[in-house]
């Protein structure tokens, strides 16, 4: 497809020395050229320190349709790492090349808006001028319980003309101190990043550690049960999201319930996992619990339950006119925007751009049972509560058709050493959508560079841009059908 | 007409104690619908009590009227309480007090309008300019009501046009239709949904709670306490539409006065339990409609008059 990148597998390991390391403006040209014909787009683009002032630039793009990962690298050498930006042509590519620029000092020329992504470093909002416009600034200290994050609205009246999203308060360092622990502690680490988003960041994280290991067999029934892990987790964190897209518009009876029911998904994972949000369940080689035949039966028991509640409360919901008037044509996030930023996911998904790691290139179980994607056409709030309940329904099925059907073999096979000198791309489809890790070893065998991209570094300028010319009001409604991760996006 | 201090003391008795029960009523009734046990009838009383045993932080940009706009808010919803008949007679009544009525409650208006510009947050200057805007349109719509009881009645006073009982009242449509006229005005003016949210936490979306964000302590107390009040008196004017006061002061009439009162709150219960909130830009739309409800009950009331 693309002749001077390299095609790659999800979740299958390669020789560094495979890459390709192009000239600085054919790199740049065979992006754009790829990325611009809406065929594929970019996955992670990142940079590692080289020695002697050279600084290597790494891009994954993905080909959705045709279900290929292609890669390819540029050294760009100093003083002054420059290279022409991306983002001018390419929006998607904006927030990473705000990130090369934060954390590696690289110029990209060009760049509309090159600003530090994470530290804010006293560094100005984007401002409208005229008398009648006023600012309102929202946090980092919210209402309630979520996390910190600012937000810094140019308002006319009560219509946002624009909106600024000013993340970082959730920096942990967690991509250095991946490379700096030892196996024990990665795992953990990796369940850490998102904490609504543990399974999936850790089978991430376990796919990449399998695919490097020089020799490594995951276990079916392993491979079984994360998958019934991670669909839990999509449940659980679905119908949290709709009672609070209920509580948001004040709409009492249908929060309460879908609180409820996303109570009870997490105690079937705390069954499963022996953790609510099934910390320390997956890990490199298989999972560290296995159930039994009891546990199988009760679980069906509970998910057929769930199934029906599923369906009568998502009937409740979406039938009350007063709800159905608050969430249409609400937020709407048009299909070609979707395309243009890089939206993945559920968001993506809702806004009629079928995007699913899950179909597309699938690991673990899913090579052998495919989960078919649901999509919206509408990309409205309505859509994004709607395929919220479309998509637990199927994962309920998915889960119960997996328990019918649980291999006999073992639970873990520990893994081999990793190989030296190679590099892995692992995606998985978490419940927000694309999670990327990218592991990097070096000659002796460990990793050397650990490259994380969790679906919200994709998704959050959609929030800005679905504001623009939106009612101020709506911004809670609107943020909530995201649900973008505060943490996945800080790392 | 002889003066007799029992009514008298029990109407200011019930005006200043009860208020904060029906608000319990209400979380409960929402409760209920949601499968909840709910706090207890008397949590507000618990609030409060812990407000008013509390310290208060204030803005450093706020000057004296935010400590002073409580104290206006609380006397003048307390001042208009005497105004309006609930067991019997009201304690003071004149011609004409209805109007004095809606002023007292519009200086309560204007002042929490004014605390909340006072503080400079960005949020309590949106939530003033939502709470003056919505202001307007169901204040007309109040208006005209009251003039159509005004006409109705032959009355200038509220205290009359409370105490009819010759004819009984829901047998005139014009009364169903300022029933409905007055309990929208009711939701408008006390923030419940499906206008306002009173419990929501979301400062971007609120009307009324937004404005008194920088509030604390005793001055948070005194708001909340009168918040419940000017919901008492709006859910005893709207119920004595459909169900009036006795002309005789009689004890049973205390009784009449909390079965009404809590019939009406679980129906402001129920109907926030079975709405979403309209979407900010719809409240003119739907408050207008109230409006023209209003009008048809004067169209209703001038042409029987004629006939």
């Amino acid at each position: 497809m693309i002749p001077q990148f390299l095609t790659i597998q999800n979740a299958i390991s390669f020789e560094e020395s495979k890459i390709p390391v192009l000239e600085r403006d054919v790199w740049h040209q065979a992006i754009l050229e790829n990325c611009s014909v809406g065929k594929t787009r970019i996955v992670a683009l990142f940079a590692e320190k080289k020695n002697e002032g050279l600084i290597r630039l790494y891009c994954i793009l993905g080909n959705d349709g045709r279900k290929l990962l292609h890669i390819g690298a540029t050294d760009i050498a100093g003083p002054n790492y420059r290279y022409p930006c991306l983002t001018n042509q390419l929006p998607e590519a904006h927030r990473f090349e705000r990130e090369l620029f934060e954390e590696f000092a690289v110029l990209p020329e060009g760049h509309p808006w090159l600003k530090p992504v994470r530290k804010q470093n006293g560094t100005s909002f984007y401002k409208l001028g005229g008398e009648q416009i006023h600012e309102v600034a929202v946090g980092p200290v919210h209402a309630g319980i979520i996390e910190p994050g600012h937000f810094r609205f140019q308002c006319y009246g009560e219509k946002v003309l624009h909106l600024e999203i000013q993340l970082g308060y959730q920096h942990r360092g967690v991509e250095a101190l991946m490379v700096k622990s030892d196996p024990l502690r990665q795992a953990v680490l990796a369940e850490s990043i998102a904490g609504d988003t543990t399974i999936g960041h850790g089978m991430a994280y376990c796919h990449a550690i399998e695919g490097l290991s020089e020799r490594s067999i995951t276990p079916q029934r392993s491979q079984s049960l994360r998958a019934i892990a991670l669909e839990l987790e999509r449940l659980s964190n679905h119908a949290g999201d709709l009672g609070a897209l209920a509580s948001d518009v004040g709409f009492l009876p249908s929060a309460a319930y879908f609180g409820r029911l996303r109570g009870e998904f997490l105690n079937i994972l705390m069954e499963l996992t022996g953790n609510r949000y099934g910390r320390s369940f997956v890990r490199p080689g298989g999972v560290s619990l296995d159930i039994t035949a009891e546990m199988v039966r009760d679980f069906k028991k509970q998910l057929s339950t769930a199934l029906t509640e599923m369906k009568d409360l998502a009937e409740l919901f979406f039938s009350a006119s007063s709800v159905l008037s608050r969430l249409e044509q609400t937020g709407i996030l048009k299909q070609n925007v979707a395309r243009e930023l890089g939206i993945v996911g559920m968001t993506a998904r809702a806004s009629n751009l079928l995007r699913d790691v899950r179909q597309d290139y699938p690991t673990g179980i899913y090579r052998i049972h495919k989960i078919n994607p649901v999509k919206m056409i509408t990309g409205d709030v309505y859509a994004r509560a709607k395929i919220r309940s479309l998509e637990s329904k199927r994962s309920l099925q998915f889960i119960q058709e997996r328990l019918d059907a649980l291999p006999h073999d073992k639970i873990a096979q520990p893994c081999g050493p990793l190989k030296k000198q190679s590099m892995i791309v692992s995606l998985i489809e978490g419940w927000r959508g694309e999670i990327a890790h990218v592991a990097l070893t070096h000659s002796q065998g460990e990793i050397r560079r650990y490259k994380i991209v969790d679906p919200s570094f994709h998704n959050w300028m959609a929030l800005s841009v679905v504001m623009q010319n939106g009612q101020i009001s709506d911004f809670p409604l609107c943020n909530k059908s995201f649900n973008f991760s505060y943490a996945g996006h800080d790392l | 007409m002889e003066f007799s201090a029992l009514p008298f003391i029990i109407h200011i008795f019930i005006l200043a104690i009860t208020p904060p029960f029906f608000l319990g009523i209400i979380a409960k009734t929402k409760a209920f619908f949601a499968g909840r046990k709910g706090p207890p009838l008397l949590q507000v009383y618990y609030d409060l009590i812990k407000l008013f045993r509390k310290g208060a932080v204030y803005s450093k940009t706020a000057s004296p009227l935010l400590k002073v706009a409580p104290v206006i808010i609380v006397a003048t919803t307390f001042v208009a309480g005497l105004l309006l008949p609930i067991t019997g007679k009201a304690p003071f009544h004149f011609e004409g007090d209805l109007i004095l009525f809606a002023y007292l409650l519009a200086l309560a208006r204007f002042a929490i309008i004014l605390a909340a510009l006072d503080v400079g947050s960005s949020f309590e200057g949106m939530g003033a300019s939502r709470e003056a805007t919505f202001g307007a349109f169901s204040e007309l719509a109040f208006f005209l009501g009251l003039v159509v009881l005004a006409v109705t009645t032959n009355a200038l006073s509220l205290n009359a046009i409370f105490q009819w009982e010759s004819v009984h009242p829901t047998l005139k449509p014009v009364f169903l239709l300022l029933f409905f006229s007055f309990f929208l005005i009711l939701l408008t003016e006390n923030s419940r949904i499906p206008i306002d949210d009173p419990n929501t936490h979301l400062e971007l979306t609120m009307i009324h709670e937004v404005m008194v964000l920088d509030y604390s302590g005793p001055d948070l107390g005194l708001i909340l306490y009168s918040a419940s009040m000017k919901l008492f008196l709006f859910m005893a004017l709207t119920t004595s539409l459909l169900w009036p006061q006795p002309m005789e002061w009689e004890w049973i009439s205390i009784g009449t006065l909390f079965l009404k009162i809590a019939g009406m709150a679980v129906a402001i219960g129920i109907v926030e339990s079975a709405n979403a909130r309209l979407r900010l830009i719809k409240i003119p739309q739907f408050l207008i409609a109230n409006f023209v409800v209003t009008v048809f009950a004067l169209l209703v009331t001038v042409f029987n008059k004629g006939t």
